[in-house]
């Protein structure tokens, strides 16, 4: 009983390992004894950057020779589990890939998943996922009842990557078992949308717009705010779902979380869905006609404006400097 | 071309409800509404048979009380049929025992390709679709931005972190789409009208031949521990624009030194 075991879901590209996976290691370090990692590709370019920040073994699974990973590394996960080798606890990032591992291991070994999880905390022998619900109003702590592996999707941002100053971490082959028919997808191309910025994620300032710029052509003032500030462009649920700027530009529950020094939402009135995407941010500015809008029960300043007339008159003072 | 597209019915999300203090799950006593996510996936399947020139696009969803205020949504959209399987042991169900559930409901109607959404606007959990590929035996690619199909082989525009990748997945497959992929359609009044009367097979889950511990309270195998208030976040400072507010931004900016 108990874990002792912890796997982390690593991510990669170019040798270099995602911020999710330093953050997964940094907490599951302080729960476990053992911290180790399985990724798809290149273990060897990243076995250094993963041993110092806590993981003693790095499973590699092979290439993936244009095939997609999470069907793979699933399949290694519950082969090792099945020949009683595995973790007692998996750790995904709420990614495009961390989900389809932990979707693809949950069905395979009938396990429960914990998703949109901010935190960890030990129960006895077990782990609690610590997710919120309500746009971020109450928070609620989850475990699970059954025997076996337990599986975690975590949120990027939830904890701080940090160096534990650690040796490279050992490098190690994990078999992928029969795929059957589930591994037919094939990556034909891969293609990189340049985008001049810091990433959404990454950025210390946030410009996001939403329902009211009006219409899709004013979403332009918000690129051209973000690029004044150095900062990423992202969107509210609403104009993302009216085609104005794709999926990738979302903030909230169902996009992407972030938490930079300043979050300047224009025009986004803060349904409970966007908040819990942006709440965490260390300084909020919102500006929207509506005094009664929600987003300003949550900003440090608050302009109870038209977006139309404050934001070109603020993208002027920023390039006058 | 068969398509099946798996639809939620959730409560309205401009009134989101609240917690069952008993059973620390979601009160469910509201009217329920087809899950806007899913309409990209309704939309997408109508588009794909429509180019394909011939089959069919049928839905599937569950739910413990027998709605169909949502499927009729879908339906009057342009959808076939739905088997909406429908069970009092189903309430309290996680994403796994709701994948269960689907795929044995999918496998009755035996498609060229599922549809999901990437995740719903209640729960979002966001496995459901790669447990229903699992369980199936499919291959799947999820996240897909632009989807086409080409006799037996989807070609689908995937998200990724940079940018995206052209993913090949041969049928049957399972794909998820993200909101905003196509514009769904109003449903027409000859479409709300008709789609009264297409055929909604209600199942239960013995027609399915799911034993109900596996599914509902006892299938999801999670307990709440704990429902705390979050820490709250103050309202700060509010500023009625009078022509100089930009200022009060720049000046906000400027004290935290990040321009």
């Amino acid at each position: 009983m108990g874990f002792s075991k912890i796997w982390v879901h690593g991510e990669a590209s170019d040798g270099a390992v995602a911020s999710i996976t330093l953050e997964l290691l940094a907490k599951a370090r302080e729960l476990a004894d053992t911290v180790e990692v399985v990724v798809a590709g290149d273990a060897d370019s990243v076995a250094a950057e993963l041993g110092d920040h806590g993981a003693s073994v790095v499973y590699s699974i092979g290439p993936l020779d244009g095939g997609l990973a999470g069907p793979r590394i699933a399949s290694a996960i519950a082969e090792a589990c099945s020949q009683g080798s595995g973790p007692d606890v998996m750790l995904c990032g709420t990614t495009y890939d961390g989900r389809d591992v932990a979707g693809r291991l949950s069905a395979k070994l009938d396990t429960p998943v914990i998703t949109n999880v901010i935190d960890l905390k030990q129960d006895g022998d077990r782990l609690l996922g610590h997710e919120p619900v309500f746009g971020g109003t109450k928070d609620v702590f989850t475990g699970t009842t059954s025997e076996g592996l337990d599986i975690f999707v975590v949120r990027p941002k939830s904890f701080v990557a940090e160096s534990a100053g650690g040796d490279s971490a050992s490098v190690s082959v994990l078999q992928v078992g029969d795929l059957g028919g589930t591994g037919t997808a094939v990556v034909k191309d891969q293609f990189v949308e340049e985008s001049t910025g810091p990433r959404l994620d990454e950025a210390n300032i946030v410009v996001s717009g939403g329902r009211g710029l009006g219409e899709a052509d004013k979403y332009e003032m918000i690129e051209k705010l973000a690029g004044l500030v150095k900062g990423a462009p992202g969107a509210s649920r609403a104009i993302v779902d009216a085609g104005w700027v794709p999926y990738s530009y979302q903030v909230g529950q169902t996009g992407k979380v972030v938490k930079p020094t300043v979050y300047l939402a224009c025009g986004i009135s803060g349904a409970t869905q966007h908040l819990v995407g942006m709440k965490g941010s260390a300084n909020i500015i919102a500006i929207n006609k509506d005094e009664e809008a929600p987003i300003f029960g949550i900003a440090d300043l608050g302009i109870v404006g038209d977006v139309h007339k404050v934001l070109p008159k603020l993208i002027e003072a920023l390039e006058a400097q | 071309m068969d398509v099946v597209v798996c639809v939620k019915q959730i409560p309205d999300p401009a009134d989101p409800g609240e917690l069952n203090p008993d059973t620390k799950t979601l009160k469910r006593d509201t009217k329920l509404i087809l899950d806007e996510s899913d309409s990209y996936g309704v939309e997408m399947a109508l588009q794909l048979v429509d180019a394909a020139g011939s089959g069919e696009v049928r839905l599937v969803s569950m739910t413990p009380g027998g709605e169909t205020g949502g499927l009729r949504t879908a339906l009057a959209m342009g959808a076939e049929s739905a088997i909406l399987v429908s069970d009092e042991a189903l309430a309290g169900s996680d994403a796994l025992s709701t994948a269960k559930v689907l795929s044995a409901a999918i496998k009755r109607s035996n498609p060229d390709l599922i549809l999901t959404a990437t995740e719903s606007s209640d729960g979002y959990t966001g496995t459901v679709p790669e447990q229903i590929a699992e369980l199936l035996g499919l291959p799947s690619v999820t996240f897909g931005k632009e989807v086409s199909v080409d006799g037996d082989l989807a070609t689908v525009k995937r998200q990724t972190e940079s940018g995206y990748d052209m993913v090949e997945c041969p049928l049957p497959a399972v794909i998820s789409v993200t909101a905003g992929v196509v514009e769904p359609r109003y449903p027409s009044f000859k479409g709300i009208m008709a789609a009264k009367n297409k055929p909604v097979e209600e199942l239960d889950l013995a027609a399915l031949d799911i034993d109900p511990v596996t599914v509902g309270w006892a299938g999801a195998r999670q307990e709440i521990t704990e429902i705390v208030d979050a820490p709250a976040r103050e309202a700060g400072e509010v500023v009625v624009d009078e022509g100089e507010a930009h200022e009060r931004i720049m000046a906000f900016l400027d004290d935290l030194k990040v321009l």
